[in-house]
């Protein structure tokens, strides 16, 4: 999702704090006060909670024993759950990389001027709001083999008809390619965020020197934006994580398990099979690699602020 | 259209006309980039004005002869619509509300008091797969006899909400400049007046830009109302996720119902599209 582009990406200047900063900042935590009680409750317990299950023999409606890690201990043998971490994996690097480089596109075009931009650009942002729910359903119906408009249209231009969702091979793909159409907008609109603020001087100079267009992005552009694109793919990356909507309605991770990521593997061992547990485990460990990988990359976009 | 001479290129430089050619090559990438979002909405509003005959055709159908209400028809008669979209008007309603209630003054509490403990558990708060806090929460909801309420929905979709609005409503007072506050206090305002009469009017644009991300977000989630939902309390994309379980083949209603579902969103996008660019954009207040 994308609330955290509103905040990081003005470097904090940290103001020295005065004697009226101490003497006022005491009142401010009766502010915060119901706030993190509601977080409390409805966030920091539910972890705390899945902390102590996953050591439990936990089953919903039966009976449930201290396990001890016998929960992680299984995990790293189980296969399918290996195996939907690698596709994980696999998925978001795709997710990722594609949006960023359509998303830094579009914010080049869309931070020119040219008639009915506004018009466009809302189009351009619609898939990013629209639910992802009833927006999926609709790609089921274009994916169909026999019917679907999307091998149609491919037929126009000479390319065979694709299986789409309904083969292991092309079904992660399938997958990205929804995904991208939903979450390229919202890399254009951080970017975008970044190129409006950048100076026009430097570009000035560089063109009375002489310097061309592609020259101007690497040199001048493309470093100044640089900490933006960090924050689209620090949210990307978590995003793609977490894929779940498009995948329980397109193809429910099938066909097999072939499209059976984390969160969907989750999804199952806790509310089909109802193994708590055991999915109380896959949670603990998805926590885990989702604050490893942001922590990198905040680490890598402090080092690309120094660069 | 603005005169290309004063108007600021795609690398800001000032006073250069652009050629021929980079105006055609900006329209074709325009035009690649924004096709996608177009077909996909148009073929939604194509299968739902279409009779099941059309809808199966192949080569497909793309402008309904003659559009057809019947889809709409059908979906509102076979399934309780107005109950589930009244559901979602609850569950996302009250959320945003609470949300609003309780997220903008812990903003404010955090941005003051330069909280970034908090801050980042609020950060590490959106990071979580929602469906990991579900399985507590359903469990907890088993033991309070709330599964199938609209109050257990309310409360799930607290986790959506309260993270966006904080995190928001931080970045936004930040913005507002500590030295108002400060003469108005030692004016002999209390922290509660100079909250009120001072901070919250100037971070109005951000508890809007909060409050439509907050909605849109809330109204969007699927799976909590799948899990949690009964029969009568299921909001309006879980619905339709149970449609189409039951009636695979059946094209035209499943895409009336998808767009009725998602239509509330796409006309907040389209009214308050400013917000959302400036909301999801950079810095709100700050670079302003």
């Amino acid at each position: 999702m994308t609330n955290t582009a509103a905040r990081l990406p003005a470097p904090q200047v940290a103001k020295r704090p005065t004697t009226k900063d101490y003497t006022f900042s005491r009142h401010y935590w009766a502010f915060s006060l119901p706030g993190t009680l509601l977080i409390g409750a409805v966030i920091v317990f539910p972890w705390a909670f899945t902390l102590w299950m996953s050591l439990h023999d936990w089953k919903v409606g039966g009976d449930h024993a201290f396990v001890g890690f016998a929960n992680y201990v299984r995990l790293a043998s189980d296969t399918r759950f290996l195996e939907s971490v690698g596709r994980t994996f696999w998925f978001t690097l795709l997710a990722v990389i594609i949006p960023i480089v359509l998303g830094i596109w579009a914010a080049m075009m869309f931070h020119r001027n040219f008639p009915f931009r506004g018009t466009l650009r809302t189009i351009f942002v619609m898939p990013m709001m629209a639910t992802p729910v009833a927006v999926a359903l609709v790609w089921t119906m274009m994916f169909h083999p026999q019917l679907g408009v999307l091998n149609y249209l491919l037929s126009l231009v000479g390319i065979p008809p694709q299986l789409w969702v309904y083969h292991p091979n092309t079904v992660i793909p399938t997958l990205v390619m929804v995904e991208v159409w939903h979450w390229t907008p919202l890399v254009m609109l951080i970017v975008l965020g970044g190129l409006a603020a950048l100076p026009t001087d430097p570009y000035d100079s560089a063109l009375i020197d002489g310097a061309s267009g592609w020259q101007m992005f690497r040199f001048i552009t493309w470093p100044l934006i640089l900490p933006y694109v960090m924050i689209a793919l620090v949210i990307r990356t978590i995003d793609s994580l977490k894929v779940f909507d498009t995948i329980a309605v397109i193809s429910q991770g099938g066909p097999g398990t072939a499209s059976e990521t984390l969160n969907y593997f989750l999804y199952l061992q806790a509310f089909q099979f109802y193994n708590i547990g055991y999915a109380s485990a896959v949670v603990v460990i998805f926590f885990i690699i989702i604050i490893a990988l942001s922590l990198l990359l905040l680490y890598l976009r402090q080092r690309s602020k120094w660069m | 259209m603005a005169d290309p001479l004063v108007s600021q290129s795609m690398f800001g430089a000032v006073g250069v006309r652009r050629s021929w050619g980079s105006r055609l090559g900006l329209w074709i990438s325009v035009l690649f980039l924004v096709s996608p979002a177009i077909l996909v909405f148009l073929w939604m509003l194509s299968l739902s004005l279409k009779n099941d005959i059309d809808n199966v055709a192949f080569p497909p159908v793309f402008i309904p002869q003659p559009p057809t209400l019947a889809n709409y028809v059908d979906v509102f008669d076979k399934n309780k619509m107005l109950q589930y979209f009244w559901n979602s008007v609850l569950v996302t309603g009250g959320a945003v509300l609470v949300g609003l209630l309780v997220g903008v003054p812990a903003g404010y509490g955090i941005a003051r008091a330069k909280a970034h403990r908090t801050a980042i558990l609020i950060l590490i708060a959106r990071m979580t797969p929602a469906l990991s806090y579900l399985i507590p929460l359903f469990l907890l909801f088993q033991v309070l006899n709330l599964v199938g309420t609209i109050w257990a929905l309310v409360i799930t979709h607290l986790v959506i909400t309260v993270p966006i609005i904080v995190w928001i409503m931080i970045g936004y007072f930040e913005g507002v400049p500590q030295e108002l506050e400060d003469a108005a206090l030692v004016d002999g305002a209390t922290s509660w007046q100079s909250f009120r009469h001072i901070a919250l009017p100037l971070a109005r644009p951000g508890i809007v830009v909060g409050g439509i991300l907050a909605f849109i977000f809330s109204w969007n989630n699927f799976i909590f109302s799948v899990v949690l939902g009964g029969k009568n309390t299921r909001t309006l994309p879980s619905a339709v996720y149970n449609m189409l379980t039951f009636e695979q083949l059946s094209w035209g209603p499943l895409a009336a119902a998808a767009l009725l579902v998602t239509l509330p969103v796409l006309l907040v996008t389209v009214i308050a599209q400013r917000e959302i660019v400036a909301g999801l954009s950079a810095g709100g207040l700050k670079d302003g």
